[in-house]
This record gives structure tokens, sequence and C-alpha cells, in this order.
């Protein structure tokens, strides 16, 4: 007679060596697996800073909501922003779902951001003072998150991979609509062209940073590199980063805007973009919360969260009835 | 022909400022979700709107864009309700906003829109006719949703019926200029444009009447009011100055180009 040794049976060692299998495999895993603390430690963490991000990004773009200049504009930033909320909330599920076992709820998640221990995406602790900066956003943020998002649709959590394949669909979108605000404004007369290259010119640098790092020992983070191993993303930060040059230098000299890096080329023996690095102390220090606009976001995030306190109340005594 | 234009511009001007008064709101709703749902309605709205200018555009008036963008608040036929600051402060700015007025001012609205809607739909202008038979089919779940919040306000923690009940009387204050059609309302209705104020009145009361009996709130008193001026008529406050100075702040830095 055959015995069956069931999973719960086998040792954590055992599980762990069953679970990197099924990684190996190009399984996906689900919320209610076995899971190493570890890889859902990476999943929080990631996918969290991810939602967040898609939240506190949306601050930035409100500002140009109701000044959009056009009713067409208007519908479309709308639409824009608007999906960005969603996204966030699409993500925040995701980690609330692997938070649970943990006792942690979204709350959790919203002390964190405010006491500054959940980061937010670097771009979004940044000013966007003019107009152009709402198509620059669009089109290069939007972009460079395509990229970066699109490596992770075959992630090996399931769920997060699922919420990546309905965000990028509406990321093209968004990407196509800030394209369309910088055609108008590279198109137009002087100024609105001189908009758009300030734009460019305030926002080069964070595009650098948007992607991270090119290696561990810039900001001393192995986060990468573990992500790598659990296949929940594929490529390095200057994989991605390289990619977005290829595809959105021509673009941008297409149009007639000047890249603020007179160092910037691309390498034909290594076939690699040179070009100027950035300052990734300053890169901590933006996102550890103290950017231009940091304190200002957070603020906003915190007085409405605070001045709404007593709908949550009034909905949760409404649950307990 | 004027008393046309007047009713479209009421229908325009209520939409395209209420959906501006709420898109102050995006990131600053009380919750995710909530954040996702009203910046869709405020969408609507302002596709609502942008239909109206386009019927306005169609019938001589202004470019739709110039007409939204350019006109002096005097020109403005919204009620002054709809005009009314989200609360103190700036969108931008330390916002102290006040989600039971928005809720008591959307719902209210959503009510009368409909009923108007309903009358619009049998207009003797056929284009009105067809954009009312487009609009109500998004403006039901929009009543839907703000019912939904409006009735379990009103019935949960003490600290929401009281918050709720002061909006609602702040809101009643000023509704009458919702309800009114201004001073060419006899053409347009000898014009079969849209249905007497009074009776869409009627079933506005009515409808209001149902949802605070069914709730337990007691009816408020007297008639809605218009205390602040009557928007159908181009009286106005500084808070829609305040709001035509930001909606326009891009545009008007060059009204000709392409944007």
């Amino acid at each position: 007679m055959q015995t069956y040794l069931s999973f719960d049976d086998l040792t954590n060692e055992e599980k762990y060596e069953h679970f990197m299998e099924r990684i190996a495999a190009g399984e996906k895993i689900e919320a209610d697996d076995w899971m190493p603390d570890d890889y859902r430690q990476s999943l929080i963490r990631l996918i969290s800073m991810h939602g967040i991000s898609e939240i506190m990004g949306a601050l930035p773009e409100k500002e140009w909501v109701p000044k959009a200049p056009s009713l067409h504009r208007k519908l479309a930033i709308m639409a824009k922003v608007q999906d960005e909320m969603g996204h966030g909330q699409l993500l925040l599920r995701v980690a609330e779902d692997l938070m649970a076992p943990l006792g942690k709820t979204r709350e959790h998640i919203m002390q964190d951001l405010f006491s500054g221990k959940l980061k937010f995406h670097n771009v979004f602790h940044m000013e966007a003072p003019t107009w152009g900066d709402a198509g620059m956003i669009a089109w290069l943020v939007d972009g460079a998150a395509i990229i970066s998002q699109s490596m992770m649709l075959d992630s090996s959590y399931g769920p997060y991979a699922r919420a990546l394949k309905r965000i990028c669909a509406e990321e093209v979108f968004h990407a196509q609509h800030g394209e369309s605000i910088v055609l108008a404004l590279a198109e137009g007369t002087a100024e609105q062209r001189a908009l758009l290259q300030d734009s460019l010119n305030r926002w080069w640098t964070s595009l650098i940073m948007f992607f991270g790092p090119k290696s561990a020992k810039e900001t001393g983070n192995s986060n990468a590199d573990k992500n790598i191993m659990y296949k929940i993303r594929t490529k390095t930060n200057e994989e991605l980063r390289q990619e977005f040059f290829t595809k959105y230098i021509p673009r941008i000299w297409a149009i007639g805007l000047t890249i603020p890096d007179e160092t910037i080329h691309f390498d034909e023996s290594t076939q690699l973009w040179v070009y100027k690095d950035a300052d990734w102390n300053e890169f901590k220090q933006i996102v550890s919360g103290h950017g231009p606009r940091s304190q200002e976001r957070l603020a906003l995030r915190q007085s409405s969260y605070d001045m709404n306190g007593w709908v949550r109340e009034a909905l949760a005594a409404k649950k307990a009835i | 022909m004027k008393a046309l234009k007047e009713l479209i511009y009421q229908l325009a001007d209520d939409d395209f400022i209420l959906a501006y008064r709420g898109s102050e709101w995006l990131g600053l709703a009380p919750h995710i979700e909530e954040d996702v749902a009203f910046s869709s309605i405020n969408q609507d709205m302002m596709g609502h709107a942008t239909m109206y200018f386009q019927l306005l555009e169609a019938l001589g008036e202004q470019e739709a864009d110039q007409n939204a963008h350019l006109r002096a608040p005097e020109a403005f036929r919204n009620a002054v309700l709809l005009e009314e600051v989200n609360g103190t402060g700036s969108y931008l700015h330390q916002p102290n906003y006040d989600w039971a007025f928005t809720v008591v001012r959307n719902y209210f609205y959503s009510v009368h829109k409909k009923i108007r809607l309903d009358s619009l739909r049998l207009s003797s202008y056929e284009p009105l006719r067809n954009v009312a038979k487009k609009i109500l089919m998004e403006q039901q779940y929009h009543l839907m949703h703000w019912e939904v919040w409006f009735r379990q306000l009103l019935t949960s923690t003490d600290e929401a019926k009281r918050r709720m009940t002061e909006a609602m009387v702040k809101v009643w204050a000023s509704f009458g200029g919702v309800l009114t059609l201004g001073p060419y309302y006899g053409e347009m209705v000898k014009a079969n444009f849209i249905d007497d104020e009074n009776v869409l009145k009627t079933r506005w009361m009515s409808a209001i009447k149902k949802v605070l009996n069914e709730t337990n709130t007691n009816m408020l008193p007297g008639e809605p009011g218009m205390t602040s001026g009557n928007g159908r008529k181009g009286e106005h406050t500084t808070d829609l100055q305040q709001a035509i100075a930001t909606l326009a702040e891009v545009y008007v830095t060059n009204p000709a180009v392409s944007w």
C-alpha cells in the first residue's frame, strides 16, 4: 500500500525546494499558495510601492486636470488620472491579499505612507509647474512605466501579472494622450515649444532615475536582484533604461527637442547608449521624502485622509449594522 | 431661438461647472474606490457639457472651446449652487472639502437632472432630444451612485447625520436656482422645448420627499430658495470667477492656437 505525503507534512526546506521548482518551471504562484516569507515580503514591498505610487502619481497630474486647455484635453486628462487611481486600487487589492495572513490591511499601507516607511516613485516627488509637464508626464513617465511594467507581465506571481496586463493596456493610451499633448506643443508657437523644452529639461534626470541604479553598489540595495531570482521581474534596471533610450531618444530628437545631456549618444561598438548618470545620493534623498514636492504631496494626501475620517467611520458603522 | 439657446446654456453650464467642482476632488475623495467612481462621473458630466456646447455651436454660438473658456461670468447660466466652492482651501493646497455638501449637492442635482432629461427626451427640438437620450444612459448610474451615498450617510453615525442635515439646509437654501428656467421660461415651455418648470419642480419635490421619508428624515421646510442670486439671469458669485480663472488659465494664454 502506498502512502501519500500531504504538502503540509513537508519540512520548510522541502516546501521551499518545491516552490523554487515551480518558479523554475514558469508556473504562476497564486495568493493562497504556499510561498516563502522572503517572496511574500518582496512582493508586498514591490506591489504596495507600485500601488501607492499610482495614487501619489495622480497628484502632480491632478494639478492640471481642472486647467486642461480645451474640452477635449479636459476629458482626456480626467480619464487618464482616473485610470491611475484605478491602477492604484487594483494593485492595493493585490497587496492587501498578500498582507492579510500577516494581519495587515490598507490602513497599514496608508499609515506607512504617512510615516515615510512606504516610499513612492521618485518622479512623483517632483514639481509639475506648467501644462508642458502634463504632456511630459503622460508621454515619457508613462512611457517609462510601460517599459518597466511590460517586463513583469510574465511575473511569477499570478495576481500581479494579471493586474499588470490590464494596467499596461491602459498605459498605452496614456502615452498616446501624452504624445498628443506634446506634439501639439511641439508644432505650436515658439512659446509653446519653449514650454515643452523647459519641461523636458526639468524631467530628464528624473527619467534617468526612474529605472533605479545600475547595480546594488549605488544604493546598497539588492531588491532588484532578489526579484529577478524569484522571476518577479526579468530584466535589470540598466537593461530597461537602455530600452527606454532606444525607444524615446529618436522620438525626442525628431520633434526638435534637445536632451539636456551633451554626452548622450549611441555607442555602435557596445550597442549601448552612453549617458550622464544620475546622482544616486540625490535619488535617495528624493525617495526618502526630501524631493521638491514630497512633503506637499504627502500633506495633501494626509489632509484628505483626515478630513474624510468621519466618512470612513460612518461607512464602518453601516457595515457593523 | 433665444429661448432655445438660453435653455441649452443652462444645461451646458450646470454640467460644466459642477463637473469642474467635482474634478477638484480628484485624489481627495474619502477612499480610493470613490475616487475612481467620482472621477468617472465628472468625466461623464464634462462630456455632457461638451455635447451641449456643440449644440450651441451648431446654433451659431461660439466654437465650443471658446464658449467654455472665454465667456465672462455674467454670460454663464448655471445655477449658483453648482459654482459654490467645495469648502475652504484650494484643490492644491490645504483643501478642507465637505463630503456631505458634495453628496447632497450631487444627489439633489442628479435627481433633478434625471427629471429634466426625461422631459427633454420629448423636446420639440430634435437635436436636444437625441442628446438627452444619450446622456440618460449614463445619468442613471450617477443617480444610483449618489443615492447610495445619500442614504448611507443619512442612516449612519450621529456625526454623519448632523453633517448631512447641515449640508441639506445649505443646499436647500440655493436649490431654487437649479429649479428655475429663468427669464425665458415662458417661451421655452410654449415652444415645447421642455416641460413647465413647476411640473419639474413638483416631480423633484416628491422624489426628495420620498427618499427623506424612507430614511426617517424630516422634509426640509418651505420652498427651496435662491439666496445667492439667480444664475439663469447671469447673477453669480466670486466662486464662479475663481472657477473660470482656473479652468481657463492655460487656454487664455493663447486662445488662437491648438493645445
